[in-house]
C-alpha cells in the first residue's frame, strides 16, 4: 500500500470524479479540495467508505460568504478527520447565492444535522434532503441570515474606525 | 371480520403521553437550555431540543474585532475551562502568522491547560455526585476549584474569564507566588481528590445508580461527533493532545484514558482518571520548566513592556498598533484545534489580509454532541436523563456560541 501522503490522496480523488475536483491544495499541511457543489455528497462518501483512507470522523461543518466573486457567493467547507490515519482533509464546495443549495450529508454522517441548521441559520443555505432544516440558534421568525456580509455589525455611524485616520 | 383482529393490542392500547418542560431553568440542566420530553408516566419517549437561549453571535463579532480583542470572545465559550479556549486561539493566530514561541512559553501554557482541564472534570464529576444525591462531595471539591482559580487570578489577574496570555506567548513571567501556589495545590489537592474518589468510585449505590444509564455505541459516538471524555468513554482513545501535539504536549507521559460501554459510569471514570494524567503532566511540566522567555519576538502583536512604551518611540508605536488592531495578517485559512475540556475545540479562520477574520468559525464540542442527547435518553427514566446531561457536561455558553 503507497503511503498515504495528501498528493496521493488528490490523486486517487482526482482518478475518481475527475473534472469535478476543481482545485487541490495543501494550505497549512491539510489537503483542501474544491469541488463541484453537485458531487461533495459523492466525494465525502467515497471518502468515508474508502478501506484506504477511512474517514471515519465529520469534525465540522460550517458556511462562508464571498460576496465578490459572482455566481460562487457562499461557501459550504466540511473538515474530514480519519482517526486511523490521522489524516485531515477539508472539502469546499462553492454554490451560487442565486440558487444556494446543496446536498445534505447528515445521512452519511448524524453529527451534520445541527452543524447544517447552523449554517442555514447563519447563511440561508439550503440543505437538500435534510430531515429537519430549521433555525436553530435565532429565533424562528427571524425573516433574514445573520451571518451574511450585508448585514453590517454596528450602525454605519461610527467614524473612529475610518481608514482617513489610519492613512489607508 | 372485526377490524381490531388485524391490529395488535399496542396499536388499541390508549397512551396517554405528558409533556415535560425540562428547563429552560431548571437547576438541573446547569445551564440555559430545554428539552421538551414527552413523558409516559416516568418513561421517556420522545425529547426535542431548544437551544440558543444564550446566543450571543460570536462569529459575527469576530468579523469586527481585532485579533487580540477576539480572545475575550473565546473566554466565554466553555466558561468552565476558559484558558484552554484562550491558549486554542493564540495558537490558532501564531500558525497563521507563522510563529514559533519559545519553549518555556508553551509549558507554561501546558500547565495552565492543564489546570483548566482540572477545574472543568471537577464541576463535571461534583455535579454528577450531586444529581445522585451525594452534595458533599461538590462543596468540598470546589474549594479546589477555588485554588485553581486563585493560581490563575496570580498569573493574569483573572478568575472566571480569564483572558490569559497573548499572540506570541504569556502576558508575564509565573512569579514565586504562583510556584508556591502551584506546589501548594499539587500537594494537598491529591489528598483531597483522593477522597472524594473514595466516596464515589466504588461506591456501591452510587454504581448501581449510574453504571448503564445513558449508553452510546462507539461506532455511533463518532457518527454523532463526540469527542473528548464522552467519546473515550465509549472505548476511542481519540486525544488532540496525542494525535496532533500542540505546545509541546509531545514531550509529556501520560496516558489516555478509556472506557468500555460508554454510560454515565465510564464517563464519570475517565474524567477521574484524567484529572490524575493532568496532574502528572503539570508536575512533569514544573519540573523540567525551560530557562528563556516567556514571549516571542513578534512586536506586532505581543504589547511592549509598559517602561518601554514611556521612553522608547518604537514601543509607543507598537503599543498603539497593536491596542488600536492596526495589524495586517497574512491572508490564508487555518484549522487549529486543541482538546478543550469537553473535546476537540476548533477554530477555522478565513483571513483576507485584514485587521479582523473574514470569518471565524468556532468547533465547538458542546454543540455538537449535545444532539445526540435525545437518543441517549430515550425509553429511560426521567432522573436518568439529567444524570445524563450532567455526565455529558454540556456548558450552555459553548452550546450556543
Amino acid at each position: 500500500m503507497a503511503e498515504l501522503t495528501n498528493a496521493y490522496i488528490a490523486e486517487k480523488i482526482r482518478n475518481q470524479f475527475g473534472d469535478a475536483i476543481l482545485s487541490a491544495s495543501e494550505p497549512f499541511d491539510m489537503l483542501t479540495l474544491v469541488v463541484n457543489p453537485s458531487i461533495a455528497h459523492n466525494v465525502i462518501n467515497f471518502l468515508k467508505n474508502d478501506s484506504e483512507i477511512q474517514v471515519q470522523f465529520l469534525t465540522d461543518v460550517c458556511g462562508a460568504q464571498f460576496p465578490e466573486i459572482e455566481g460562487q457567493e457562499f461557501c459550504v467547507i466540511y473538515h474530514l478527520h480519519s482517526l486511523t490515519n490521522n489524516i485531515r482533509i477539508r472539502v469546499k464546495a462553492f454554490i451560487p447565492a442565486s440558487n444556494p443549495t446543496i446536498a445534505t450529508v447528515s445521512d452519511l454522517f448524524a453529527s451534520a444535522n445541527w452543524q447544517e441548521r447552523e449554517t442555514y441559520d447563519f447563511y440561508g443555505i439550503l440543505f437538500e434532503g435534510h430531515p429537519n432544516l430549521t433555525r436553530i440558534m435565532n429565533v424562528d421568525e427571524m425573516d433574514y441570515f445573520p451571518l451574511r456580509k450585508e448585514y453590517p455589525l454596528e450602525d454605519g455611524t461610527r467614524t473612529d474606525k475610518e481608514d482617513k485616520y489610519f492613512g489607508r | 371480520m372485526n377490524e381490531f383482529d388485524d391490529k395488535s393490542v399496542e396499536q388499541i392500547e390508549e397512551h396517554e403521553y405528558t409533556t415535560l418542560n425540562l428547563g429552560p431553568t431548571h437547576p438541573a440542566t446547569h445551564g440555559i437550555f430545554q428539552n421538551v420530553l414527552t413523558m409516559d408516566g416516568e418513561i421517556i419517549v420522545d425529547a426535542v431540543q431548544t437551544v440558543g437561549y444564550i446566543h450571543r453571535a460570536f462569529e459575527k463579532i469576530a468579523e469586527r474585532r481585532p485579533y487580540n480583542q477576539i480572545t475575550t470572545l473565546t473566554d466565554r465559550l466553555n466558561y468552565c475551562s476558559s484558558p484552554i479556549n484562550n491558549m486554542g486561539w493564540h495558537m490558532t493566530v501564531e500558525k497563521l502568522i507563522g510563529v514559533e514561541i519559545p519553549k518555556r512559553a508553551q509549558y507554561m501554557r501546558v500547565i495552565i491547560m492543564e489546570l483548566a482541564r482540572i477545574s472543568d472534570h471537577l464541576v463535571c464529576n461534583a455535579v454528577v455526585g450531586v444529581d445522585s444525591g451525594a452534595l458533599t462531595g461538590f462543596t468540598y471539591l470546589f474549594q479546589w476549584r477555588e485554588k485553581i482559580y486563585d493560581i490563575f487570578e496570580q498569573i493574569c489577574g483573572a478568575r472566571l474569564t480569564t483572558n490569559i496570555g497573548r499572540i506570541g506567548g504569556l502576558e508575564r513571567d509565573f512569579s514565586d507566588e504562583v510556584y508556591k501556589k502551584l506546589k501548594e495545590f499539587l500537594h494537598d489537592f491529591p489528598k483531597a481528590f483522593t477522597e472524594f474518589s473514595n466516596m464515589l468510585e466504588r461506591n456501591r449505590i452510587f454504581v448501581d445508580r449510574i453504571a448503564g444509564t445513558g449508553p452510546i455505541s462507539a461506532e455511533r459516538a463518532l457518527n454523532c461527533g463526540f469527542t473528548g471524555p464522552n467519546l473515550r468513554a465509549t472505548g476511542v482513545d481519540y486525544d488532540v493532545r496525542v494525535m496532533t501535539p500542540y505546545s509541546s504536549y509531545q514531550d509529556f507521559e501520560f496516558a489516555i484514558p478509556v472506557g468500555e460501554k460508554g454510560d454515565t459510569y465510564d464517563r464519570f471514570m475517565v474524567r477521574q482518571n484524567e484529572i490524575w494524567e493532568s496532574l502528572k503532566i503539570i508536575r512533569q511540566a514544573l519540573d523540567n520548566m525551560p530557562q528563556g522567555k516567556w514571549y516571542a519576538d513578534v512586536p506586532e502583536f505581543y504589547l511592549p513592556p509598559k517602561e518601554d512604551v514611556y521612553t522608547k518611540m518604537e514601543a509607543l508605536i507598537y503599543h498603539f498598533k497593536v491596542v488600536m488592531g492596526e495589524t495586517d495578517v497574512p491572508k490564508g485559512e487555518i484549522y487549529h484545534c486543541v482538546e478543550g475540556g469537553n473535546g476537540e475545540l476548533g477554530f477555522y479562520l478565513i483571513s483576507d489580509g485584514g485587521r479582523a477574520p473574514f470569518r471565524l468559525h468556532f468547533r465547538r464540542p458542546s454543540f455538537i454532541y449535545y444532539q445526540a442527547y435525545p437518543e441517549m435518553i430515550k425509553g429511560g427514566m426521567l432522573s436518568d436523563a439529567i444524570l445524563t446531561m450532567s455526565s455529558l457536561n454540556v456548558i450552555a455558553g459553548e452550546l450556543d456560541a
